[in-house]
């Protein structure tokens, strides 16, 4: 592309794009959609085939997006697509309960009524916010796509940074973006070393349908061996996310659907009729990663790729969604100055921006987790006591509401609803 | 379109990468001009786009305007505006400073006039610009009505001149001086002289004896919490800017 209106501006190697993003998951697309919208040029290599990211059957898997996601989301031109199959959350049940015992008398209750915003978020189907983000990604000229490629080095420079791919060609931007997982490949070839450790658990992941509809409640339940999330779906059916050892995990995993059945039923209870299996089953072994740094020369980590948390309260994919919405933010705010987008001083702010965040979101997670999966009577009852106080004072359950919400906190404009 | 001819002397090159390298490290010597620069910008791209009706979400949106930047050291601002598409021409007074902002540009694979000159050489051989950037340069001159004549005859009718200076009170002394200069050493000593600093109105009233239209003014407040700066349209007690413009 080569613009007659840039005197300014000499061209060495062409760039590609001004942004190269690795990664074709969803924090990657996502922020290829809202840097487009703001005048940037991105390429965006994806390790997978592009059937893989728009097939059409049901997997199981599904996200549980807060209101500030969702905003996002909107903000970027997706939600439209997808809004008719996305179920909102209009009320979370927090409950403490031992497998075959009632819940505990205390229990927190937030209803999105007592928030002005709306619902506190939605859950959506991997599938269809998966293909709604390739149709808006190809349908926009500024993204280019590389499918079924994996980058096997990166060099950056003064003016910019080189990626070959497998393939045996370079692709040349301003800046790139790492938005591969919690084993980035961007990360590592950029010597960013990781911080982490393992939970020792798994979280065991499926869909269902029951008997009874859920009424748009979603339902977490605190048990020893780790926690129960029931997360509602269009039509009377529920996303589960369940944790446990991982050695159980993996026995459990290995069961035929019936006798898994019969392992999850009494700890979800019958106060949804009889439950099936609505998709696959998906194991994710519970680990934290967190990268020692979430910039490097020319280059930025969003995601997984800079913090994988434990997905107890389902904020992995909202935490990136923030990432995107401040490096979207950044980046364009620089580009308007006229700044050099992938300079130390422009991606500092971004670093800044988003470390401390996620930093105490890995610790309140942690903390949160180790918590409740404790089985001392003490510890027990103290939890029970800490949740009938919060549930007893209106103002912390709408901070708690709110949070759940994913509104409190410095947002990015684009997950407060507004353009950058 | 190639790059200006470098004048440098091959055997200083490597004198002036380090010079460059210094300039442009953002927690080195020249950290307090890194940290005010996002500040900085924001206000002369937004009085810019503004004045020549340029909308700064499209690329290039300076495309076509010749700008100066007097006193343009590494290029620090020069960078910016030509990354925007301008034309730009940066003087500066310190002939060390020209081939270390060369260096620069061209590591930035950016194109940049630089010029070892001053505002009144270039007025007196009839240089012409849509936009002049004087910031930080009329409190360190000895005759500030005369250079704000040279700066204006340096636009072209209808232009945009950007000044910023420092304020004259006790204020302005410790922050600038024994803030700057003594306690932090950001700035090396002596880099200020106190009776030079220039209050607004009188800086409005220089420019009006100048020929110039005062249009704006703002200050720059730096937050000791959050350790930056932003613009105020109140206080304008220590680091100030203005926009004037030349009658067409």
């Amino acid at each position: 592309m080569d613009n007659p209106k840039d005197r300014g501006i000499l061209r060495g190697m062409k760039n590609t794009s001004d942004i190269l993003i690795v990664g074709g998951g969803l924090n990657g697309p996502a922020l290829a959609l809202a840097l487009a919208q703001t005048g940037h040029t991105v390429t965006l290599i994806d390790a997978l085939p592009r059937d893989a990211r728009a097939r059409e059957d049901f997997d199981g898997r599904s996200y549980a997006l807060a209101l500030a996601s969702q905003k996002l989301i909107d903000q970027i031109g997706v939600w439209g697509a997808v809004a008719g199959q996305a179920q909102p959350m209009l009320e979370i049940k927090v409950t403490d309960g031992r497998a075959g015992q009632g819940p505990s008398p205390f229990f927190m209750h937030f209803d999105h009524a007592e928030i002005e915003e709306g619902p506190m978020g939605y859950m959506i189907e991997d599938r269809y916010l998966r293909r709604a983000l390739r149709d808006a990604m190809e349908a926009e000229p500024a993204i280019t796509l590389v499918d079924e490629q994996t980058v096997i080095a990166q060099d950056a420079d003064a003016t910019g940074v080189t990626v070959t791919l497998a393939r045996g060609d370079s692709l040349r931007g301003r800046l790139l973006v790492g938005a591969d997982g919690r084993r980035s490949g961007t990360a590592e070839r950029a010597g960013i070393k990781r911080t982490g450790w393992d939970y020792g658990q798994t979280a065991l992941v499926c869909a269902i349908e029951h008997d009874r509809p859920h009424n748009g409640i979603a339902h977490q339940f605190f048990m020893p061996p780790g926690p129960l999330a029931i997360l509602p779906l269009p039509g009377n059916r529920s996303s589960i996310v369940w944790s446990e050892r991982s050695d159980r995990a993996a026995a459990i995993q290995s069961l035929d659907e019936e006798s898994y059945l019969s392992i999850l039923r009494p700890r979800f209870g019958d106060f949804m009729g009889d439950i099936r299996l609505a998709g696959d089953r998906f194991t994710y072994p519970l680990n934290l990663t967190l990268a020692n740094a979430f910039v490097a020369e020319r280059l930025a980590l969003v995601g997984d790729a800079a913090h994988g948390v434990h997905p107890i309260a389902g904020q992995g994919l909202n935490a990136g969604l923030r990432d995107v919405g401040a490096l979207a933010e950044v980046l364009t705010e620089a580009r308007r100055r006229g700044e050099d987008i992938a300079s130390s001083l422009v991606l500092d702010r971004y670093q800044q921006w988003r470390r401390f965040d996620t930093a105490s979101l890995a610790a309140a997670t942690d903390a949160f987790n180790r918590l409740f999966s404790n089985d001392n009577p003490l510890l027990r009852l103290g939890r029970d006591i800490g949740m009938g106080v919060v549930g007893a004072i209106p103002g912390l359950r709408q901070t708690f509401i709110r949070e759940a919400a994913g509104l409190t906190g410095d947002l990015p404009r684009l997950l407060q609803g507004r353009p950058i | 379109m190639q790059a200006p001819q470098s004048t440098v002397d091959p055997s200083e090159i490597a004198k002036f990468e380090a010079m460059a390298a210094e300039w442009w490290d953002p927690t080195g010597k020249f950290k307090p001009l890194h940290m005010l620069n996002p500040c900085r910008l924001d206000y002369i791209t937004q009085q810019i786009a503004g004045e020549f009706d340029r909308d700064l979400s499209s690329d290039a949106p300076f495309a076509g305007l010749r700008l100066l930047d007097i006193g343009c050291g590494g290029g620090l601002l020069s960078e910016p505006m030509a990354r925007l598409g301008a034309d730009v021409v940066g003087a500066d007074a310190a002939a060390g400073n020209i081939p270390v902002a060369q260096i620069h540009a061209e590591q930035s694979g950016l194109s940049i006039d630089y010029r070892h000159t001053t505002a009144e050489a270039l007025a007196e051989a009839g240089e012409q610009f849509d936009v002049v950037l004087n910031m930080e340069v009329v409190e360190h001159v000895a005759d500030p009505l005369s250079y704000l004549t040279a700066t204006q005859q340096l636009l072209k009718p209808g232009g945009l001149q950007i000044c910023s200076t420092i304020n004259r009170n006790p204020k302005s002394y410790a922050m600038a001086i024994f803030g700057a200069e003594v306690v932090m050493r950001w700035l090396p000593r002596g880099t200020h002289e106190w009776s030079k600093f220039i209050t607004p109105d009188e800086l409005f009233d220089l420019l009006s004896k100048a020929g110039l239209t005062p249009v704006d003014r703002k200050g720059f407040v730096f937050n000791p919490i959050f350790w930056s700066w932003s613009l105020s349209d109140r206080d304008l007690s220590v680091n100030y800017v203005t926009a004037s413009t030349k009658p067409a």
